[in-house]
């Protein structure tokens, strides 16, 4: 992995450096991430906690740079697990489009492969999905749908901590321009 | 035109994939109906890699298990927790069947009265996101599974399948903030309703507060939701509050206690009579009523009238007309009618107090 030293703010789009996948990296990632949480957590329910398919989306979102392939890669791997649970399809599936399409702007000004940023980006998300999820249920679906905010900030940390080291393995799978 | 849909084509393609999917969404809840297509889809890329991941996982365990530790424990083990759960079906229903036995309509209800059909499935994956409450099991329309039908252990209620596959079901577990289910008290037969909570617990809504409910008290299912047949076991009382309208009560569901690994899905279900609480004077011991006073040659004492004073009354006039050979009704008007004043037969001292005989050689007695 890379660092681009101290700086955490990039001084132009031309400093970016957009991240390639090979195709299958795109479907199988996302696809292994949605089967983690519906297989997982059966045996291991301590790691129900984790959101793996919004930090793939992050990821992947925050490393192609690109607003439009992050909503659609979001809207994707939103719906496919909307599909799985028992939700109405769209509702992971429009938090994701907007997770998606924030990452990708975020990487655009950021340098997302500094520690620090990637910390912060993966709390932020977690936070910014659970909360639009709620206001979500609540507003259009008319769920009665409580909040914890304090739960909600500690598993942020925590998902935030497993994508540093989830986003250095999938560093493994980019083909960089 | 072109150039600003190019400057802005970044928002322009996120509100329409948006608004795509709100239109979805609204049509879901507007329609009540589900886009099935897209559900079957993925549920079918996903459950055969979940089937073959826990094919793996069950294989490479069982023969470390069978193998490497233990020669043939594990399935002795599997024999007896299989024989387990089946005898403590059987058990909770001879039980109930005990319970009944000296009910009018005990033969009646014992006649009629089959186990539910059950259909045994695996749990091969869980909702797929954070704190999800639903389950798929490896049992789907193919195998009669239906939308609707009950999922059981043999510890208590686990939840309802709410979409059926070809080969899987997606089961809304009990502890699911949206589930539901009509269930009953053990003790006072108190009516409620369950609902799940987003945790481990559930709670049982519609108690009023004079309804008497106890910590440590047992929650079955009442058949009025018409998904679970009546009598089977939904969880024991936590916790009881006085709430400002209605009582809270939190129960522990018993049937997802111990993990979920296998279910049975209820294909045709049976009601059942709740068992009985054991009360709270089972475990005095009474002795036996003591035995009748033999006859001291006294009489006995006359049981006192029953019925009210006008009873008493129209008795004693009655009696006062009988004694002077008045008929009642059948007096004309001018005629002469009986001494209401004069003291009243006495009473024989044997039985029918409500209805004295006249007896004209014992002395007048008054009866009051």
């Amino acid at each position: 992995m890379t660092y681009s030293g101290d700086r955490i703010l990039l001084g132009s789009q031309r400093e970016s450096r957009i991240s390639r996948f090979r195709p299958w990296v795109l479907f199988v990632i996302p696809l292994i991430a949605i089967l983690f949480n519906f297989y997982i957590p059966l045996f291991f329910h301590f790691l129900g906690f984790l959101d793996l398919p919004l930090l793939v989306t992050v990821y992947f979102a925050l490393m192609r740079r690109s607003p439009i392939a992050g909503t659609f890669i979001g809207a994707f791997i939103g719906l496919a697990q909307d599909s799985l649970a028992k939700n109405p399809l769209g509702q992971y599936g429009i938090v994701k489009t907007l997770v998606g399409y924030f990452a990708a702007s975020v990487g655009l000004r950021f340098d997302v492969d500094h520690p620090f940023i990637r910390l912060l980006l993966g709390f932020f998300f977690f936070f910014f999905h659970e909360f639009f999820s709620w206001v979500l249920a609540r507003a259009l679906l008319g769920q009665q749908v409580d909040f914890n905010l304090e739960s909600t900030l500690v598993l942020g940390l925590l998902n935030a901590v497993v994508a540093l080291f989830l986003f250095h393995f999938l560093d493994r799978l980019r083909e960089t321009i | 035109m072109d150039s600003l849909l190019n400057r802005y084509r970044n928002v322009t393609v996120l509100v329409l994939v948006i608004m795509a999917q709100l239109v979805l969404l609204a049509y879901q809840v507007k329609t009540g109906n589900d886009v099935r297509l897209i559900r079957v889809w993925s549920v079918t890329a996903v459950t055969p890699l979940a089937r073959t991941l826990e094919g793996i996982r069950s294989g490479v365990t069982n023969f470390i298990g069978n193998y490497i530790t233990l020669h043939d424990t594990r399935a002795q083990n599997l024999e007896m927790r299989r024989e387990l759960g089946r005898l403590k079906m059987e058990n909770q229903f001879l039980r109930t069947e005990l319970s009944t036995a000296d009910r009018a309509r005990a033969l009646s209800v014992f006649q009629s009265r089959t186990q539910s059909r059950t259909l045994a499935a695996r749990v091969i994956g869980t909702g797929a996101g954070a704190g999800s409450k639903v389950v798929f099991i490896d049992r789907g329309s193919v195998s009669g599974v239906e939308k609707g039908m009950a999922v059981v252990t043999p510890d208590g209620i686990v939840g309802k399948v709410i979409a059926a596959f070809p080969v899987a079901s997606e089961v809304e577990l009990i502890t699911d903030s949206t589930f539901a289910a009509g269930v009953i008290s053990q003790k006072s037969r108190v009516h409620g309703v369950l609902r799940g909570q987003g945790s481990g617990t559930c709670r049982v809504d519609g108690v009023q507060t004079e309804e008497k409910v106890e910590v440590g008290e047992w929650f079955y299912t009442s058949g009025d939701d018409r998904v679970f047949p009546k009598g089977m076991r939904a969880g024991q009382v936590r916790v009881v509050r006085l709430g400002p309208t209605s009582q809270e009560i939190f129960l522990d569901p018993s049937g997802v206690q111990n993990g979920l690994e296998e279910v049975l899905i209820v294909l045709e279900g049976v009601h059942q009579m709740i068992p009985e609480a054991p009360s709270a004077s089972a475990a005095v011991h009474l002795q036996s009523p003591p035995p009748a006073e033999p006859s001291t040659g006294q009489a006995p004492i006359p049981p006192v009238a029953s019925g009210t004073d006008a009873d008493r009354l129209r008795d004693r006039y009655k009696a006062i007309g009988d004694a002077q050979g008045h008929k009642f009704g059948s007096g004309l008007p001018g005629s002469k009618p009986p001494d209401f004043n004069a003291p009243p037969p006495a009473t024989p001292a044997t039985p029918k107090p409500a209805a004295p005989t006249p007896a004209p050689t014992n002395p007048p007695a008054d009866p009051q």
